[in-house]
């Protein structure tokens, strides 16, 4: 499934990247440490995350994430939506909590192994 | 027991990144550094780069015969994605505290383009060599266990800018816990620290520091905190973070 598959589908709102749409989604990743998503994270996954710092750009580049979801209507900070558009990383919010958005994107179909 | 008239008050910066951390200015360099912060009358300084010692020396060279202290000092991110400050007696101690964290650090290269050129100067500010080890990573170090080792290397251990709803021991644990063995807190330029014991009230224990957290030149020196000590020495520093023999850290501005 595409990112704007799951935009539609869980009616999400779109900061950056909205020319990336079209972009394939392998895996979701949940995850609120950098470190961690640079250990574990792969090539495609859309990671789901409260961080709204800077860094989760830099960190998505640095892993080809597809995506970064932020949850519980979190908004990116000034710089993070800067670099996000440099970047061209898509970042967009859910309302929902983790568990319940997880859960409906795991009822989409998308996996997590 | 106050000592009165014996005591001098030290002006004090004591978190400024060089260009070796990925985040700062590449214009943060040893002489420029030292000139920055004896433009802004501070005493005293610490240099603490991400998870990295290697430009203190510099640093303290540069800054030899000027009449400023320069502390080496380091910022180790935790396991939990928490800053912690180390401040050290002398530059062997630091080292060792950096063979620690390196050894503990996440693998993996630098990358320039998306996280910023880490650049190790020498006294002159000229190049030496690029650092290119992943700084802006977090250590396999848990909180306790970095405070421990920078006691062990008879370090002051500071939890910085707990302000901050990012990488502090307070945004990552939610708050400090019972028990934990820190010198002091650090807030960031956004509060004094009169705002923060406010603030904080719940951590009154702790001494509070205010620190830059410089990342750039003009940064250095803003929000400095003030000490009452005999002599601009990390001993006598030690003293004032321990309340002791009427050495302190002002706690009213």
């Amino acid at each position: 499934m595409t990112l704007d598959d799951i935009v539609k589908k869980l009616d999400l709102k779109v900061r950056t990247g909205a020319s990336e749409l079209n972009r394939e989604v392998t895996r979701g990743y949940v995850s609120d440490l950098m470190s961690d998503v640079i250990a574990h994270g792969r090539e495609g996954d859309l990671w789901i995350t409260l961080q709204t710092h800077q860094n989760v750009v830099a960190v998505a580049v640095m892993k080809s994430l597809s995506g970064i979801i932020l949850v519980n209507d979190r908004e990116p900070q000034a710089d993070t939506i800067q670099k996000a558009e440099a970047e061209s990383m898509p970042i967009m919010i859910s309302g929902l909590p983790t568990f319940e958005l997880v859960g409906r994107l795991f009822a989409m179909g998308l996996l997590g192994l | 027991m106050h000592e009165g008239g014996d005591l001098q008050v030290l002006c004090a910066d004591f978190h400024i990144h060089t260009c070796l951390s990925p985040c700062a200015s590449l214009d943060m360099s040893p002489v420029k550094i030292v000139r920055q912060a004896r433009g802004r009358h501070l005493k005293a300084i610490a240099i603490t780069d991400h998870n990295s010692v290697e430009n203190a020396p510099a640093v303290m060279a540069a800054a030899r015969d000027v009449g400023l202290v320069v502390i080496p000092g380091i910022e180790v991110t935790t396991e939990e994605e928490a800053h912690i400050v180390g401040l050290f007696d002398e530059i062997e101690a630091a080292l060792s505290m950096q063979d620690l964290v390196y050894e503990h650090l996440l693998q993996g290269e630098n990358d320039e383009d998306l996280f910023g050129i880490q650049v190790v100067a020498n006294e002159w500010d000229e190049v030496r060599y690029i650092n290119r080890r992943l700084l802006i990573g977090a250590t396999r170090l848990p909180l306790e266990e970095v405070i421990s080792g920078i006691h062990d290397r008879g370090g002051l251990a500071v939890a910085a800018h707990i302000d901050r709803d990012a990488f502090s021991v307070t945004s990552q644990l939610g708050f400090i816990p019972q028990g934990l063995n820190l010198d002091a807190l650090e807030v960031s330029r956004r509060m004094s620290i009169k705002e923060a014991r406010e603030r904080f009230r719940e951590y009154s224990i702790f001494p509070f520091i205010t620190a830059s957290d410089a990342h750039d030149l003009e940064e250095i020196g803003m929000s400095p905190v003030r000490l009452y000590v005999k002599r601009p020495t990390m001993g006598e520093i030690k003293k004032a973070f321990a309340c002791q023999g009427g050495r302190r850290v002002c706690q009213e501005r």
